[in-house]
């Protein structure tokens, strides 16, 4: 037990990341923009959120030093790793970040066991067995240890990975998607495992996603980025539920996104009607701060619209169009509708509720939708 | 007569093919992860014995170790004894004539590497010295043996070169292949088929161990994706 014990760090110091750096893409790359963010990450998740080719993994990257960026400043808390002013770029090595990249990368000639040792050769022997022994086993990997990677499941392997990472106390850790291919189950205990591990170490840990399960698993900060920028940041709740961007709405499940012109305020109803552009279909929306001159969209997800096979009649609902079945499809436990009013509207169902309806293609239905239900989306940037 | 020439052989074969194991790695290293602009002539380079005649590549290295240049000059003063048609010039001849045979399959498998697993070495804060030792070597095992077999081998068989800076000196520079083009000048049908028999059942033999082995060594029952 003694050993153990002189095996736990002093709380380590708590460091912020701090990161301003810019960085166009090669001209080989498909992408026609610039990496251009700034932000701080202090301790504890932070949910780097965009969908794929935003420029997420060249981030990471370039905090790791795999990448080295045009310009900016990258530090942890006090301790600079590029800086393209003084001319700073400390190799990858020397940065004490820990960096799980989407392939694992264990390596597949060692057992679990050496690769978990693998960033521990500079330990005196009985203190790196010790934190390998811990790590394992907060990881549920001991019995693995005598194990190649090709000899343990998925899921094994990404706690072994994590487990890798982790051993060697990193100032920050970066993981790029790395629970994306497990299922619910797995995936859910590994991140119990890790916030455990986390509330120890008090490090910044930057997660990298695009599935919105994950950010309100872990989310206590999210930051969305679009074409290389930051277009979103704070709460999941904040950032999701209400998003102010096209991108960010689109990534929170807004299945349906028009292009809307806006037509007349209703300050004393707190709404506003906005035009379906190049339709005569018209929705009540919820009283928002745009700028008319500039594009506007509303968004609404495809499961809070209602269909119902009569006209509906004495409903608070302002929103309601009459409209053709283009198509059904059954996806999964879900049915999925796409229901022609002048514009297509996506709508998610119940088989339960397709049988009582009747749907059926070419039917006509009512759709009702709620004014709140329509979110308002105008890019800030 | 036939002993002589093949304990020579061998000790030739031997001695090459070491110096391109220590001489070809690091080469092959640079080749398989170097960016420089430059890197295509040093590949060409390389190649180049694969397709020049042996007479040509023998007739300059001939010429860079002869007396009258200033390495043969230098060599002589030294050992008191001039580099060409020695043991020594054949090993610098023949050291280059099997450079691509030692060097493509270790730069083929150094490349076949996943790029990720060096960058996990170096982020768990491995030194490039510790990535090499640790990750790229292990790996690239079967292409480093592949190499050094099939430089043995090559040199085995090797004629052209020998004849250009060797000559044809009993225990010195008189090799297998060099034997039965002597027994054949001197119409000794038998005695070269024996020899050229010999040659044969050598060169097959390692081959044969070499593909033999691939399939069982341990390095390959790793099996990774």
């Amino acid at each position: 037990m003694e050993m153990s014990e002189s095996a736990t760090p002093a709380p380590a110091p708590k460091d912020d990341l701090s990161v301003r750096i810019r960085k166009s893409f090669s001209r080989e790359s498909a992408s026609p923009f610039a990496l251009d963010v700034d932000f701080t990450a202090a301790a504890g998740f932070t949910i780097l959120f965009g969908a794929s080719g935003a420029g997420k993994t060249t981030l990471l990257d370039c905090i790791a030093g795999l990448e080295t960026p045009d310009a900016g400043r990258i530090a942890i808390g006090p301790a600079v790793v590029f800086d393209s002013g003084s001319g700073v770029n400390v190799p990858p090595n020397r940065r004490s970040v820990g960096y799980l990249q989407q392939s694992l990368a264990l390596f597949p000639h060692m057992t679990v066991g050496q690769n978990v040792r693998y960033g521990l050769d500079r330990l005196a022997s009985a203190e790196r067995e010790a934190r390998c022994r811990q790590v394992l086993e907060a990881f549920r990997i001991s019995a693995m240890a005598e194990r190649r990677p090709a000899e343990i499941s998925g899921g094994e392997r990404q706690r072994a990975a994590l487990a890798r990472t982790l051993v060697t106390r990193p100032r920050v850790l970066l993981l790029d998607e790395p629970l994306t291919a497990l299922d619910a189950v797995t995936k859910s205990q590994i991140l119990d495992d890790l916030r455990a591990w986390n509330k120890q170490q008090q490090i910044p840990v930057l997660y990298v996603t695009h599935q919105r399960e994950e950010v309100f698993a872990l989310g206590e900060n999210i930051i969305a980025i679009d074409a290389g920028r930051i277009v979103a940041r704070g709460s999941p709740h904040e950032v999701l539920q209400r998003p102010q961007s096209e991108t960010v709405a689109q990534l929170a499940g807004f299945e349906n996104i028009f292009d809307c012109a806006f037509v007349a305020a209703h300050p004393e109803q707190g709404t506003m009607t906005c035009n379906v552009v190049g339709t005569n279909l018209n929705l009540e929306a919820p009283l928002s701060r745009i700028d008319g001159s500039r594009p506007l969209r509303i968004g609404i997800r495809a499961g809070d619209i209602l269909l119902a096979s009569q006209p509906p009649q004495g409903l608070s609902a302002r929103n309601i169009f009459a409209g053709a079945i283009a198509s059904l499809q059954q996806r999964d436990v879900m049915v999925v509708a796409r229901v022609n009013c002048g514009a297509e509207f996506e709508v998610h169902l119940t088989p339960a509720a397709r049988e009582s309806l009747h749907l059926q293609l070419g039917g006509t239905v009512w759709l009702v939708v709620k004014t709140y239900s329509c979110q308002v989306l105008q890019d800030s940037w | 007569m036939i002993l002589q020439a093949l304990t020579l052989t061998l000790r030739l074969a031997v001695t090459v093919s070491f110096i391109l194991l220590i001489v070809g790695v690091p080469l092959a290293y640079w080749l398989a992860y170097s960016r420089k602009q430059w890197k295509f002539f040093v590949e060409a380079l390389v190649s180049l014995p694969i397709v020049l005649p042996p007479t040509v590549l023998g007739f300059y290295v001939l010429v860079a170790i002869g007396p009258l240049s200033p390495v043969g000059r230098w060599y002589q003063a030294i050992a008191g004894h001039p580099l060409a048609f020695t043991f020594e010039g054949l090993v610098i001849g023949s050291v280059l004539y099997s450079l691509p045979f030692a060097v493509q399959p270790m730069a083929t498998s150094f490349a076949s590497i996943d790029r990720k697993l060096l960058d996990a070495s170096a982020l768990l804060g491995a030194s490039g010295w510790r990535t090499f030792c640790r990750i790229v070597l292990p790996l690239g095992l079967p292409g480093v043996l592949t190499g050094f077999v099939l430089s043995f081998a090559h040199t085995l068989g090797e004629f052209g070169v020998v004849l250009m800076i060797g000559g044809n000196i009993p225990g010195a520079t008189r090799t297998i292949s060099i034997l039965i083009f002597d027994q054949v000048e001197a119409l000794d049908y038998a005695a070269a088929n024996r020899t050229a028999l010999l040659l044969l059942a050598l060169c097959f033999a390692m081959l044969a161990a070499l593909y033999g082995l691939r399939k069982r060594a341990p390095w390959n029952v790793w099996g990774w994706k």
